[in-house]
């Protein structure tokens, strides 16, 4: 039980980090990013190619994922987004154009990559720090072994990537709340329109969140091949919805809101896992709808549903 | 002579023939059976998508329900096969009655929650658990009803009923009371339609003829998997045919499938990854410069497209 809670709680911390980018654009662009799994998956290539190469700690991968997405997100934003929304129903069109982006993707990984199942040895993942404690405090190397919590062990990977994920959210939080660019996000997301008269430059502001949604699309990708137990190209598309069931738990167009979801998927994720194995595969389809249906702004949202 | 009649004897009567003929002078009628299956699920999405606006994103569900009703009625019940065909049918409407308070959701919400609903049947389908009634992941073999050859004229049936609902959409009051409720639902209500029954009328129609679809292809197949008949890509597939083409017309989501499964079918087979690739730019090309499919062509110079 307590360890069903505890790795709950890990793995919800994760899939926070998962979703929210996701949501980010959401709610500023009434984009439907189909296509977020696949820059996960990209991502998660980043760290095979950071391994495979330098043979280093894939969390050095980490900055890297992230700006070359934030870069890629801001180009695709320019090239795709205007047009989309001058058509007469953006909302529908974004899903449909992003799976376009998604197929382009996963073939373009394919032809390059093959359709094997990747995977990092993870003791690999925070061998940084373990160098830095034997530097600074002495002590010999022990290898990244499990980590104890509450008396029970936990892979260390699953650990580091709850704890990079709660200062990424972290760091969310603070570009949302506490700067300028952040403050006219946030404008953008509860009223588009009055946003673009009250002079606010929208595109600017957008292209910014979607370049940011995407890096932190990435950042959780390296972490998939830990997580996961490994990656294929077509792993996108299964993340795409599990990070859809976790933003609407959370809340549709509300960033922060996906941390809770997170957590609650995790939880109930885990909990389903250890009781009822057999029925967990239903369990983020059954929740996405209950949720819909009962609560569609979600945990912590305002009303959105029409008619 | 009537609008109507016009349609169904230019459109449907040509459509219904070549079909019928063809597997008599052409000999891959897997191909032509997929076609026909196709042209009604991308006709199926055009009623629900092109008339209400809904996008049925998991509208494979319907689909696999009725593979599934039929597979349960042969297995379990020795039904004889049209009829077996038609349980599926009724599966899929059971299965689209249980959704319909998804219809209470707009937008981008109703499509995630139709292909969260259509993930939902497949997993609860091949769950280990059911296999004395689904036989779960390991799949069905239906060898007792196996007949390719009434299978596809069964499908060409469904096909020309679809094509028959689209024509009677277009040239009926119905049909435009459905068009003014997707344009603004509060002037529609206003002006005296119901929203609420004419949504759900077009919704279970959708699903009753992907079931039926389904029901047939579990036919023609005979053999399969939970994977294979609740795959994402007849809904894709399904969707971007009927967008290629131009929804709510009668001309659109024929010339869409006939074009891009060709396409398909010319490259698709022998490399899977180029054509995802071609297909992902093609899509991406649709919805950025012919947001309203190819009959726009035609359209923007002022012709009238069925």
């Amino acid at each position: 039980m307590t360890y069903a809670l505890v790795a709950g709680v890990l793995f919800g911390l994760y899939f926070s980090l998962v979703g929210i980018g996701l949501n980010l654009v959401f709610g500023v662009m009434r984009i439907v990013n189909l296509a977020h799994g696949d820059i996960l998956m990209l991502g998660a290539f980043i760290a095979l190619g950071v391994v495979g190469i330098a043979n280093i700690d894939p969390l050095f991968a980490i900055p890297l994922a992230f700006m070359v997405f934030v870069l890629a997100g801001v180009l695709l934003y320019w090239v795709l987004v205007p047009r989309l929304q001058g058509s007469a129903n953006p909302e529908m069109l974004s899903i449909i154009l992003f799976f376009g982006l998604s197929q382009v993707i996963e073939a373009v990984t394919t032809i390059f990559a093959g359709t094997s199942e990747r995977s990092i040895q993870s003791r690999l993942l925070g061998t940084v720090f373990t160098t830095i404690k034997v530097k600074w405090f002495g002590g010999k190397t022990s290898g990244a072994g499990p980590i104890q919590i509450f008396g029970q062990g936990f892979p260390a990977p699953w650990v580091i990537a709850a704890i990079t994920s709660l200062i990424a959210i972290g760091l969310v939080y603070l570009y949302l709340y506490h700067t300028r660019l952040g403050t006219l996000t946030r404008a953008v997301m509860s009223r588009r329109d009055e946003a673009l008269a009250t002079g606010i430059d929208v595109d600017r502001v957008s292209a910014a969140a979607f370049g940011i949604g995407l890096g932190i699309a990435a950042v959780a990708g390296v972490f998939a091949p830990f997580m996961f137990g490994s990656v294929t190209p077509a792993f996108g598309a299964d993340a795409t919805v599990t990070s859809f069931a976790i933003v609407v738990l959370g809340s549709l167009g509300n960033p922060l809101g996906t941390a809770l979801g997170g957590v609650v998927y995790g939880l109930c994720y885990m909990l389903v896992q250890t009781y009822l194995s057999s029925w967990a595969d239903l369990l983020p389809y059954v929740l996405l709808i209950v949720i819909l249906l009962l609560r569609p702004s979600g945990l912590l949202g305002r009303r959105v549903r029409v008619a | 002579m009537h609008n109507a009649s016009k349609h169904l004897l230019f459109i449907l009567a040509p459509l219904v023939a070549v079909f019928a003929l063809l597997p008599g002078v052409y000999q891959n009628h897997l191909l032509l059976f997929n076609f026909v299956i196709f042209l009604i699920l991308a006709q199926g999405v055009n009623i629900i998508y092109g008339f209400t606006g809904y996008l049925p994103f998991g509208y494979v569900g319907f689909f696999g329900a009725g593979a599934y009703g039929f597979a349960i009625m042969v297995m379990h019940l020795q039904t004889p096969a049209p009829l077996a065909v038609l349980v599926g049918g009724a599966v899929a409407i059971a299965l689209g009655l249980l959704l319909t308070p998804l219809l209470r959701l707009s937008g981008a919400y109703f499509a995630i929650a139709n292909l969260a609903a259509s993930l939902a049947v497949l997993h609860f389908v091949a769950n280990p658990a059911l296999e004395g009634i689904t036989k779960g992941p390991y799949g069905v073999s239906l060898t007792g009803t196996f007949n390719p050859t009434h299978a596809y004229y069964a499908a060409v049936v469904v096909m020309a009923l679809t094509v028959g609902a689209v024509v009677y959409l277009k040239n009926s009051s119905f049909g435009l009371a459905l068009q003014a409720v997707r344009e603004d639902a509060v002037s529609a209500s206003m002006a005296g339609v119901n929203i609420i029954k004419m949504r759900v009328i077009a919704w279970l129609a959708s699903a009753l003829v992907a079931g039926l679809a389904g029901g047939i292809y579990a036919w023609y197949v005979s053999v399969f998997y939970p994977d294979n008949v609740f795959s994402g890509e007849f809904s894709i597939f399904a969707i971007v045919f009927a967008l290629f083409g131009g929804v709510a017309t009668i001309t659109g989501p024929i010339v869409g499938v006939l074009i891009l499964y060709g396409i398909y079918n010319l490259i698709g087979f022998t490399t899977p990854q180029y054509f995802q690739l071609i297909y992902g730019l093609l899509i991406m090309g649709l919805v950025l410069f012919l947001p309203a499919g190819l009959v726009s062509l035609a359209t923007r110079r002022g012709w009238h497209v069925p």
